[in-house]
């Protein structure tokens, strides 16, 4: 088992024939996903990468059968592209373009939630789960099949979990990229409740970061509802305050959102917190 | 992006929201004019710094006639004002804005921002204005009012339940809720995530003003506005982070001695913590970004050699998208252009690694290349302290 995709997810990707959509499709297909099809409007009827494009989203669905799509769509379309998905009614979304506008996600954000889809991300790194389906910018082979569910705020420190875990022989489940802006499509409570459920997982991997206070609702969660080992590292001690560090959402306002204060709640609800990334794996050696 | 206060109120106007009778100058000799224009009386003179605090750092002076006017013209305009906000340094004061004053008779707080928590914009109100929010969120939450915008339109009766929550008298329950209508037309067509307007204040005649306005603007929509996109104030900025921003380069100066080159956000903070974690403190946040190419290395580089407090160089790349090899290889023509007076320790993982050890430590340069974090981080620390 593993959570959101597997060998049997039907990816479509919007944007295509795009350069980067093209590169990264490009090694999803050698990974193995069960890729089927991608929508350019205006290209439709093309072959590309040996599949069919399709102009309309709802084409390529009844067509293809997708159950999922990615989305490589520049920033200033991709709030269009999001919700073409959504009018689909595509169960799994995956946005990987970083800088869509806050206001755009609050509509996009309203409009999943009101149909029960899933949307990861935006500026995110995607989802894998090793061996059977990648569907972002994540490099595969640092990947192996096992036991930890990982969750992220960050797409390289996701990267340093996976690798301390497949370097420790855990291996994982699946690997969510939350994102890093401030009103992600998926948050971590998504996420864990997923891995809670989800037989093949035994403990879980939480990279949070400094901004608002998704990690605190989180610890809130895993105290009443992850009976699952989860460890945790939160970047950004030495942040300054008021300054956005890289990611839209990885910004101290006030004293809110500060990484003392989110690894506190977390440690307060038993989460094993770790003061540094490289810790993750040993974390992992610590609870399971 | 913030716009400065004459700018915001600028924007507000252009929505039929009633700002006080005002002038912005930048030079001298428009100062008198401006003073005369707006009657040659009582006026308010506010310098425009993108920072909170102006009043009581002194950025803010109210004078009766023109000698006062004009020696606050001089004590303010071209100076630099240090607020509890800025750094020691300050921030010049470039534009002033010259206003005609407000009989008031109640000072509030009004501010829409886009809330995180509950993915929605929210609507925050208080009889309270003119302090400090913060302090009143503190000491007295009861009197802060909120309304919660779900559905991208601010309904009518939410603007009237503000508006008696606030105590308003029946008769100005109607201006208000036009009030806020036009405010929130400014916030969602602008792609504000924040217009805070304190005090907002009712004059002796009845009359709903603005008499001060904070705006920030997305930067990720900042596409879709290009003449707000140009009232951006890159002296109110560090020179350095707007140089990084040219190159696509996410760039933070801090204050301690070890220089930062990472890839991602997260492992870039991450770097930072690891620097504190082994005793030392790092110079910079510098995210080269997921596609790091050989001229974003060389520029990280160039900036992170521009800052003297420097005495190591940590480079932490895992290669996910990028190739290790292909930094590696950025690396060696960034210093070849730009020479290596400073220890170098560089940490490559992940695609391609192996070959980029190889050509680092086949350089004739010294470079010590580690690829376990928390060693290549102690070895950082090490190499500053014998420096």
């Amino acid at each position: 088992m593993s959570i959101l995709v597997n060998k049997e997810t039907k990816v479509i990707c919007q944007g295509f024939t795009g350069g980067q959509a093209t590169a990264h499709c490009e090694q999803s297909i050698a990974y193995g996903t069960n890729m089927v099809g991608g929508v350019t409007p205006g290209k439709g009827g093309m072959t590309h990468l040996g599949l069919p494009v399709y102009n309309t989203v709802k084409e390529a669905v009844s067509e293809t059968g997708a159950d999922a799509t990615i989305i490589y769509v520049p920033a200033p379309f991709c709030q269009d592209s999001i919700l073409e998905a959504v009018d689909a009614n595509i169960p799994l979304i995956v946005c990987i373009t970083e800088g869509l506008p806050v206001h755009d996600m609050i509509k996009v954000k309203k409009l999943v939630d009101d149909k029960g889809l899933c949307l990861i991300g935006p500026n995110c790194p995607g989802i894998i789960t090793p061996d059977e389906c990648k569907m972002g910018i994540m490099p595969g082979e640092i990947h192996q099949r096992g036991r930890v569910g990982i969750v992220s705020r960050s797409g390289t420190l996701t990267y340093e979990a996976v690798h301390q875990t497949t370097q420790l022989g855990f291996g994982q489940s699946t690997c969510v990229g939350i994102g890093g802006d401030p009103i992600p499509g998926s948050s971590f409570i998504d996420i864990l409740g997923r891995f809670e459920a989800d037989p093949e997982t035994e403990a879980i991997i939480l990279v949070g970061e400094i901004g608002g206070d998704a990690e605190e609702l989180a610890a809130e969660y895993i105290q009443s509802n992850v009976t699952k080992p989860v460890v945790a590292y939160i970047a950004g001690i030495t942040a300054p305050k008021g300054k956005r560090m890289g990611h839209a959402g990885a910004i101290i306002s006030g004293n809110k959102g500060t990484a003392e204060g989110k690894s506190k709640a977390l440690l307060a609800a038993g989460v094993n917190v770790v003061p540094s990334p490289d810790l993750l794996g040993f974390g992992i050696e610590e609870v399971l | 992006m913030d716009l400065h206060e004459y700018q915001s109120k600028g924007l507000l106007k252009q929505y039929g929201v009633a700002v006080p009778e005002g002038i912005a100058i930048s030079r001298i000799d428009e100062a008198i004019p401006a003073y005369k224009a707006l009657g040659g009386q009582g006026v308010v003179v506010k310098a425009q710094v993108l920072t909170g605090g102006r009043g009581k750092a002194g950025g803010v002076k109210l004078v009766d006639n023109q000698a006062s006017f004009e020696s606050a013209i001089k004590a303010l305009l071209g100076t630099r004002l240090v607020t509890y906000q800025t750094t020691s340094e300050g921030l010049p004061v470039n534009q002033l804005l010259i206003e005609s004053l407000t009989d008031i008779d109640q000072e509030l707080y009004l501010a829409f921002l886009v809330d995180r928590g509950s993915k929605s914009i929210k609507l925050m109100a208080s009889t309270e204005g003119g302090v400090d929010i913060e302090s009143v969120a503190e000491k007295t939450p009861e009197r802060i009012h909120y309304i919660t915008i779900t559905h991208g339109t601010l309904e009518g009766f939410q603007a009237r339940e503000l508006g008696f929550a606030m105590g308003f008298a029946p008769a100005m329950i109607r201006p208000f809720c036009t009030l806020l209508n036009k405010l929130f037309q400014a916030f969602i067509s602008s792609d504000m995530t924040m217009l805070e307007i304190n005090p907002l204040v009712i004059d002796r005649e009845g009359h709903f003003i603005c008499l001060d306005a904070k705006v920030n603007l997305d930067d990720n929509a900042l596409f879709r506005h290009k003449e707000l996109a140009e009232l951006r104030d890159y002296s109110q900025e560090d020179e350095k982070e707007v140089t990084a921003a040219k190159f696509d380069l996410s760039y933070i100066a801090l204050e301690g001695e070890i220089g930062c080159m990472v890839n991602g956000a997260g492992l870039a903070m991450a770097t930072m913590d690891m620097i504190k974690v082994c005793g030392a403190s790092p110079a910079n946040f510098l995210d080269v970004g997921g596609t790091a190419t050989e001229e974003r290395v060389t520029e990280a580089f160039k900036l992170i050699g521009s800052d003297d407090n420097v005495k190591v160089i940590f480079v932490n790349i895992f290669g996910g998208i990028v190739r290790c090899d292909l930094i590696a290889e950025g690396i060696l023509n960034a210093i070849d252009l730009l020479g290596l007076d400073k220890p170098l320790v560089v940490r490559l993982v992940g695609n391609k690694a192996e070959a980029g050890n190889t050509l680092l430590s086949n350089s004739e340069f010294d470079i010590v290349a580690i690829s376990d974090f928390k060693q290549a981080a102690e070895k950082a620390v090490k190499l500053m302290r014998r420096k």
